[in-house]
C-alpha cells in the first residue's frame, strides 16, 4: 500500500470536507487562470489588431492616443491630416500601401469609418489574416456601406438594407445625415477586432454627406441632394489617420523620420507594436494588482486546506497511533499528510482547469460579443502550466504545516493516545 | 545483562512523561524468554501501556537498555526502531485497532508496507501475502461468509475488529506479539475464544507474547504473570494529568 493510496483513501474517507477544500482550490485556480487568460487574451487581441501594419500616421499628438483612435476606435483625434500630406506619404518610395482612415460619424453607437477598397485588401489581423466578406463585397456605389460582423448581427442588418449615419459619436445623434442614406453592400466575417464594430464607407461618401455641412451642422438653406452629389467631383479634403505598409521593414525608421519631420504640417508616425508596449507599461500596474488579488485568493484557499487538516488532526490521532504500531515512523506520518495536501492540490487544480474550460465554453460567445475579446480555448500555455505547478507546490508546502504538527504529535504520543 | 536468546530484556530502564510532575517509570530488570507467554497486570494508570511503548520503540527511555531478539533497541535511531518494530513485532490494542477507511484485508496487510521481510515470509507461507492474510482471517473465524474482506474496517463489530487486529499482528509471523488489553472490550466468551486463537497461532510459530491486562483472572492461560508494580518503580504524576 503506497503512501499515495493511503492518502487518497484517507481523503475519500473525509470526502465531503475534502471535496469542499478541493473546490475552494479549484475556484481560486479558475480565477487565477481566468484572469491570466483574459490578460493574455487582451494583449493578443490588441497585438492581433495591428498585425499587418508597419506604421500609423496621424496628426501630431500623443502616440498612444493615435493608436487608440485609429485602430481601436477609442477616444477622438485631435486633428486631421490634409489630403495633400496623405498623398505625399503615399508617394514615398518605401511605402508599399497606404489606407486612409476618416473618423467622426457613427451609427447607433458604432463608429463609421471612411476609407477605400485598399482597406479590405491590406488590413491584416491576428496572425496575418485578411478581411473576408461573409456576404456582398466592397464598395461599388458612392453610398455603399460595409458592416463589421457585430454591427450586422446586433442591428440585424442584411445586404441591401438602408442605413442613416449620424454626425458625431452620440448614440442618438440629433444631427443625422438622413438625406443621404447608405445601402449595405457587404458584411465582413468576424475578426475579433474593432473591425467587427465598424461601419465602413468610402472616403468620397464621407465627403458627400458633409458637402452641405459646416462646423458640425447643415448649412441652412443649402441642401444638396444625394442625386446632385453623385454628379459632383468629390475629393477628400482630409483624413484622420492612415495605416501604412512598407516595402521592407528596414525602411521603417526612414519613413517614420520622413513623416515626423514633414514640413507642411505637424505629423506623427508610430510603430504600433512599440506604442502597444507603452500601453502595457501603463496597464502593467493594474494587471499586477489584479494578479496579486488572484494570488491572494489562491493563498486563501490553501489556508482553508491547512485549517481543515489541522482541525482534523485531533480526531486522527488514533489513526496515526495505529500506523505507528504497524511500523510507520513519524516521518511516514509527515509524508502521509503531505501526500494528502499534494493530492488535494492536484485535485483542486485539475478541477479548476476543468471549471475554467467549462466557463470558457459557456462564456466565450458572451465575452466575445459583449467585450470584443476573443479568448481562444486552447491547451494551457507554458506560463499557465507553470502557474498550475506553482499552486500544487504551494499547496504541498502549505500541507507541511499540519504535517509537521502531526509529526510532532506522533513522536510525543508513541502509539498510545491519551483520551 | 540481557540473557542471550531472550526475546525481550530490559535493564535499568527509566522513562518520564514530559512536564513537571509527569508520570515516571523505572524498570530495573525484566526478561521474557522466546516463546514465552507473559501476562502483565496492574491497576489502570500504573504504566502498562507506557512500558509497551518502550518495548516497541515508539517511546525512548531516558536511561537504560532495551534489547529485543538480541538486538539493542536503545542503540538504534528512530527510523531503525520503527523498521525493527514493523519486522518483528505485532501489536494489538484494546480498541480502535483498525484504520477505519481501509478494507479489512488492507488493514491486515498494512504492516507489510513497512516490513519487506515479513512480506516475504507471509507470501512464502501461502503463495501470496493476501492469501496468507485470508488464511489468518479464516483461522480467526472471519471467513468470507461472516465478513466481506473488502468491507471498510469501520463497518465491523468490535469483536470482529479485534480478530482482524490479531490477524494483522500475526501476519508474517513476527517473533513478538504485544497486546494491550486486547480483550477488555469483549464479553467473557469472546475473550476466551480470542485468547485461545491467539495462543494457538502464536504457538505454531514459536512467537513470544506480552499481554497487558488489568484482569488477573486470565493468568491461567499464560506461562507467567507479573504485576507491573512489582517489577517497576512507579512515581505517579500529578492527578491533573489523566
Ligand atoms: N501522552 C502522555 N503524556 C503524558 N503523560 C501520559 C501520556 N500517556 C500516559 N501518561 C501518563 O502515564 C501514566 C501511565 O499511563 P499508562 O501507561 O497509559 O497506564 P496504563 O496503561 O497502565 O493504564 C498515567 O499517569 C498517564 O497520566
Ligand atoms: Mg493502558
Amino acid at each position: 500500500m503506497s503512501l499515495l493510496r493511503l492518502a487518497s483513501a484517507s481523503l475519500l474517507n473525509r470526502w465531503p470536507v475534502a471535496l469542499l477544500t478541493a473546490l475552494a482550490i479549484a475556484l481560486s485556480v479558475t480565477l487565477l487562470l481566468g484572469v491570466e487568460r483574459i490578460r493574455s487574451g487582451a494583449r493578443d487581441s490588441f497585438v492581433g489588431t495591428v498585425a499587418g501594419t508597419d506604421l500609423i500616421v496621424g496628426a501630431r499628438g500623443g502616440a498612444l492616443n493615435l493608436l487608440l483612435y485609429s485602430v481601436f476606435r477609442i477616444g477622438n483625434p485631435t486633428n486631421n491630416i490634409t489630403w495633400a500630406s496623405y498623398q505625399d506619404i503615399a508617394a514615398h518610395p518605401d511605402v508599399a500601401w497606404i489606407v486612409p482612415l476618416s473618423l467622426g460619424d457613427s451609427h447607433f453607437g458604432f463608429r463609421v469609418l471612411g476609407t477605400n477598397d485598399d482597406y479590405f485588401r491590406h488590413y491584416r489581423y491576428r496572425d496575418g489574416q485578411p478581411l473576408r466578406f461573409a456576404a456582398g463585397g466592397p464598395f461599388t456605389d458612392l453610398f455603399d456601406a460595409v458592416l463589421g460582423s457585430e454591427v450586422a448581427a446586433r442591428l440585424g442588418y442584411d445586404l441591401g438594407r438602408e442605413i442613416v449615419v449620424a454626425h458625431g459619436l452620440g448614440r442618438e445623434g440629433f444631427a443625422r445625415h438622413d438625406d443621404k442614406p447608405f445601402r449595405v453592400a457587404g458584411i465582413l466575417e468576424r475578426t475579433g477586432t474593432p473591425v467587427d464594430r465598424t461601419v465602413h464607407v468610402s472616403l468620397e461618401a464621407i465627403e458627400a454627406i458633409h458637402v452641405d455641412w459646416q462646423g458640425g451642422a447643415p448649412v441652412p438653406g443649402r441642401r444638396v441632394s444625394a442625386e446632385a452629389v453623385r454628379a459632383m467631383e468629390l475629393r477628400p479634403r482630409a483624413v484622420t489617420a492612415a495605416l501604412v505598409g512598407l516595402q521592407s521593414r528596414l525602411a521603417t525608421f526612414r519613413v517614420q523620420r520622413f513623416v515626423n519631420e514633414y514640413r507642411q504640417e505637424p505629423l506623427l508616425a508610430i510603430l504600433p507594436g512599440a506604442t502597444l508596449q507603452e500601453l502595457w507599461a501603463i496597464l502593467g500596474t493594474a494587471e499586477q494588482a489584479l494578479s496579486a488579488v488572484t494570488v491572494m485568493v489562491v493563498a486563501t484557499a490553501l489556508l482553508g486546506m491547512v485549517t481543515m487538516t489541522l482541525a482534523s488532526l485531533a480526531e486522527r490521532r488514533r489513526e496515526m497511533a495505529i500506523l505507528r504500531s504497524v511500523g510507520a515512523s513519524p516521518r511516514t506520518i509527515l509524508g502521509l499528510l503531505t501526500a494528502e495536501a499534494l493530492l488535494l492540490g492536484l485535485a483542486g487544480t485539475a478541477l479548476g482547469v476543468l471549471l475554467l474550460y467549462g466557463a470558457q465554453l459557456a462564456l466565450q460567445p458572451v465575452i466575445d460579443s459583449r467585450y470584443g475579446l476573443y479568448l481562444a480555448i486552447g491547451a494551457p500555455s507554458r506560463r499557465e502550466l507553470a502557474m498550475l505547478a506553482g499552486v500544487v507546490l504551494a499547496g504541498t508546502l502549505a500541507g507541511l504545516i499540519p504535517a509537521w504538527r502531526a509529526y510532532r504529535m506522533s513522536v510525543a504520543d508513541g502509539m498510545t493516545v491519551r483520551t | 545483562m540481557a540473557e542471550a536468546g531472550a526475546a525481550i530484556a530490559l535493564d535499568g530502564v527509566r522513562f518520564a512523561w514530559p512536564g513537571r510532575g509527569g508520570f515516571r517509570l523505572t524498570v530495573p530488570h525484566l526478561a521474557v524468554a522466546r516463546g514465552e507467554r507473559l501476562l502483565l497486570v496492574g491497576p489502570s494508570g500504573c504504566g502498562k501501556s507506557t512500558l509497551l511503548n518502550l518495548l516497541c520503540g515508539t517511546l525512548s527511555p531516558t536511561a537504560g537498555r532495551i534489547a529485543l531478539l538480541g538486538r539493542e533497541l536503545t542503540g538504534m535511531a528512530g527510523p531503525a526502531r520503527d523498521a525493527f518494530r514493523a519486522e518483528h513485532i505485532g501489536v494489538i490494542f484494546q480498541m480502535f485497532n483498525l484504520v477505519p477507511y481501509l478494507s479489512v484485508l488492507d488493514n491486515v496487510l498494512l504492516p507489510l508496507r513497512f516490513a519487506p521481510g515479513r512480506r516475504a515470509r507471509a507470501a512464502a507461507a501461502a503463495g501470496s501475502a493476501a492469501a496468507e492474510a485470508i488464511r489468518l482471517l479464516e483461522r480467526l473465524g472471519l471467513d468470507r461468509t461472516k465478513v466481506r474482506h473488502e468491507a471498510r474496517a469501520a463497518t465491523l463489530s468490535v469483536g470482529q475488529q479485534q480478530r482482524v487486529a490479531a490477524a494483522r499482528a500475526l501476519l508474517g509471523r513476527p517473533e513478538i506479539v504485544v497486546a494491550d488489553e486486547p480483550t477488555s472490550s469483549l464479553d467473557r466468551a469472546h475473550q476466551l475464544s480470542f485468547l485461545e486463537l491467539l495462543a494457538q497461532e502464536l504457538a505454531a510459530g514459536g512467537g513470544t507474547l506480552v499481554m497487558v491486562s488489568h484482569d488477573p483472572s486470565l493468568a491461567a492461560r499464560f506461562d507467567r504473570t507479573l504485576e507491573l508494580p512489582t517489577v517497576a518503580t512507579i512515581e505517579p504524576g500529578l492527578p491533573a494529568h489523566t
